[in-house]
């Protein structure tokens, strides 16, 4: 501390004038001697003394800077995913199997007009009906072509329960379909892998964590509002999982695969949204 | 808890002279979650109003009547994905931020200089009168007046409410009480945008008042130190 104090003391040497800078400097910085103190014996510190320790005191908070981090391009975008898989990995283990999303009466569910139809949706990959059959495929016992109808003959649930957009808006539709778990037994689905991926007549795709499959509100969707589903919502066989964000509802879908292995997350996961979303 | 007053001093020869007051408000904890909580409250306005941009309503989305159109240069990400990305990264930050604060603050009784009580009631409307109507400077004999306490107790609920709602329209199915308490998802919502207002009115009224308070209340926030305090 000693060599500082020659350059600490560089005020002038005009005896008692307080650094200009001390506008604020009180009236009891005049009395020169120490026994002008007040009565009570204030602790006392020397300048020196105290620009040291305030110096010390700002360095300690540097560390705050660390965060300056995010600012620099390089390391952005590393960060952030760094932020959102840790997000996810928090959402995965916060989802229980056997917690139900909230459901509602029928008084409360959203006129289907109001049901609004994604904007990215509305161009109608034009899937012929008749000819159209779910491609099963990975680690199944029974792969090949299904019908709509071998799905249909499954046992049918109905349920109203709330889609959420990952924009923010949401509604509270009416689905019904079969149990994705249920066709996940049908087609002798190795449920200890850990993924199912999806694909569409459009070029969108999907993927889902094998808890999320096998949660009994996870359905294979092929009626809305008690009505076969319609194009624009997907037809003729669409995802409704109430416990997962809007995007992870795939539509139009046209081939599924079990499997443990995710090359491709999905159509919006891979531009940069979160894989997991589970609400 | 801050410390007592010290007196600074310079000694020249036989001579000291006193030269100025100063105490240590601020301990280092909370320096630290002050300028940290700073930094993620920029980057969680940001990204939120980025979030918001994708659906500037809390009414349908059939038909939409838009509430605010934002503008993009006051956002933060780009676009809704990049927004999320930097929300759901800064969440933790600012979550393990304020637990720390919260915790510090409880353990070590440093709660006292900040938390509004019912003492400090008969005090609140001098120092009304002293900000607002140039009323008579009320005698201080803290670090905190009691309209200060009152604010910084009510920002801290406010963070407190920040994540609990922004919890809620995270998770409102994992954590559907937590909705229900709030009026469901929908509610929550505006709930979570209401209080990021409250928040950065609060925020407002805080660099006013630092920008009058002037340059030792600044620093006071860097050094731990306060230069020349009013009591």
């Amino acid at each position: 501390m000693e060599p500082e104090d020659k350059r600490l003391d560089e005020n002038p040497n005009t005896g008692e004038t307080p650094p200009s800078d001390k506008a604020t400097a009180p009236p009891d910085a005049v009395p020169p001697k120490e026994s002008a103190s007040p009565s009570f014996s204030a602790p006392r510190m020397n300048e020196r003394k105290f620009a040291h320790v305030t110096r010390r005191e700002l360095l300690k908070v540097a560390p705050a800077l660390v965060l300056g981090a995010f600012a620099i391009p390089k390391f952005q975008e590393s960060l952030l995913k760094m932020g959102l898989g840790f997000s996810d990995w928090t959402s995965a283990h916060l989802f229980r199997r056997g917690h139900m999303a909230p459901t509602f009466t029928d008084s409360q569910v959203t006129p289907f007009e109001k049901f609004p139809i994604n904007g990215y949706d509305v161009d109608d990959p034009g899937v012929i009906f008749e000819n159209w059959s779910l491609t099963v495929a990975g680690a199944v016992q029974k792969p090949g072509d299904y019908k709509l109808d071998q799905i249909q003959s499954l046992p049918r649930v109905r349920q109203n329960t709330r889609h959420v957009c990952v924009e923010g808006w949401d509604v509270v539709g009416r689905f019904g379909g079969a149990r994705l778990s249920d066709f996940l037994t049908m087609i002798g689905a190795d449920t200890s892998a850990k993924f199912i991926t999806l694909g569409c007549a459009d070029d969108y795709y999907e993927s889902l964590d094998m808890a999320t499959a096998l949660h009994p509100q996870t359905l294979l969707c092929y009626e809305m509002y008690d009505r076969p589903l319609t194009r624009e919502h997907g037809a003729p066989l669409r995802l409704s999982i109430p416990t997962k964000v809007g995007y992870k509802q795939a539509k139009y879908l046209t081939d599924l695969k079990v499997t443990n292995v995710l090359e491709k997350v999905g159509y919006w996961e891979d531009q940069g949204y979160s894989s997991f979303y589970g609400l | 808890m801050s410390g007592a007053v010290v007196e600074i001093v310079r000694t020249r020869g036989d001579a000291t002279e006193v030269v100025g007051r100063a105490v240590y408000e601020h301990p280092l904890p909370v320096r630290l979650c002050h300028w940290v909580n700073a930094i993620s409250l920029f980057v969680m306005v940001g990204s939120g109003l980025q979030i918001f941009r994708a659906f500037p309503s809390f009414g349908a989305k059939i038909p939409q009547k838009d509430l605010l159109h934002w503008p993009k240069a006051f956002a933060i990400g780009g676009w809704l994905g990049g927004a999320l990305q930097w929300h759901l990264t800064f969440m933790w930050i600012y979550i393990a931020t304020g637990l720390i604060y919260l915790g510090y603050e409880i353990f070590s009784g440093n709660y006292r200089q900040v938390l509004f009580t019912r003492r400090d009631i008969p005090g609140v409307w001098p120092m009304v009168r002293r900000y607002f109507f140039f009323g008579p400077k009320p005698e201080q004999h803290e670090a905190y007046n009691p309209l200060q306490k009152h604010a910084y107790t009510t920002a801290i609920l406010l963070g407190v409410l920040s994540v609990l709602s922004g919890l809620a329209i995270w998770k409102p199915v994992q954590l559907s009480w937590l909705a229900w308490l709030l009026g469901g998802f929908h509610m929550a919502r505006l709930w979570h945008f209401l209080i990021m207002w409250a928040i950065l009115g609060f925020v407002l009224g805080h660099l006013v008042m630092v920008l009058l308070h002037g340059w030792n209340n600044f620093v006071s926030m860097l050094t731990g130190w306060k230069k020349d305090p009013e009591y």
